[in-house]
């Protein structure tokens, strides 16, 4: 919603103008402030020794939390790798589609 | 066939005419034109939002498809060793540097990928190691699937991730 103000310019002109967006602005800080999670999906035809590699490339996770990661993708269909801000999000799910794995970005509800 | 790591260096010897042709076909299994599927699965949606996956489309999906085809140049290049007729490929070893070990990779799941999705095989079909003899044109592509999984195992293992 914006509201709209008068202001008097000269002696008997008014004009209006658009009063800040504070929609806007909430709106953009709710986006910075709701964090978003990396989601890997399964794939049958990716290795998994191969997608073990990826996560420890893309994350730096330690081999057996890689490994648990991909079971967890292997046996449940899907995993939460990550969370956090979007820009952040973004970057991890780029590098993953980069090694073809089927990677999304969700927003943490 | 016979696949060992020299040094720094991958090394497949002993390849048959047969085998060396499912190599020199890895840069054409890559290519998803034509196959909105496959396409689709190369560059897949980042997100179920319209607008983040229309920003992905034109500034991420370029970068994957650059980082793709450079993968893909690169084993076409490696490839080149086989270039030459079909007897002379017997003993011919391909020599693969260690340094090109992640285009290979990445070329490999590409090809694998295609493939998989052009013929839309089951994951029984994918998980079944144990299949019948090559009968039909199925059979070999996914034939060609499971001989670049074992590609790709071993240039993990070489590289120390498997």
């Amino acid at each position: 919603m914006s509201a709209v103000i008068a202001v008097q310019l000269d002696e008997g002109s008014t004009s209006t103008v658009e009063a800040p967006v504070r929609e806007e602005e909430a709106k953009v800080k709710e986006e910075i402030d709701v964090p978003w999670q990396v989601v890997v999906h399964n794939d049958p035809v990716n290795l998994m020794t191969y997608v073990t590699m990826v996560f420890q490339r893309v994350f730096g996770y330690p081999r057996e939390k890689a490994e648990r990661h991909m079971l967890e993708v292997h046996q449940k269909g899907r995993s939460i790798l990550w969370s956090g801000v979007r820009e952040r999000a973004e970057f991890y799910v780029q590098q993953l589609h980069g090694y073809l794995l089927l990677a999304s970005l969700e927003k943490v509800v | 066939m016979e696949i060992c790591r020299e040094g720094e260096t991958l090394q497949i010897s002993n390849l048959d005419p047969f085998l060396a042709e499912l190599l020199r076909q890895i840069p054409i299994s890559t290519n998803s034109n034509g196959a909105p599927d496959a396409e689709a699965r190369l560059f897949s949606k980042p997100s179920g939002e319209q607008e983040m996956c229309a920003e992905w489309k034109s500034y991420v999906e370029p970068e994957l498809r650059r980082l793709f085809r450079s993968a893909m140049e690169t084993v076409a290049a490696d490839l080149a060793q086989l270039n030459g007729n079909e007897k002379s490929f017997r003993n011919r070893t391909l020599r693969i540097p260690l340094e090109h070990a992640d285009a290979w990779l990445n070329a490999l799941n590409q090809a694998r990928l295609v493939i998989a999705t052009k013929n839309k095989f089951s994951d029984d079909e994918l998980n079944d190691h144990d299949r019948s003899p090559i009968g039909s044109r199925r059979d070999l592509s996914l034939f060609q699937v499971n001989f670049y999984g074992f590609l790709q195992e071993f240039i993990l293992r070489e590289m120390g991730a498997g």
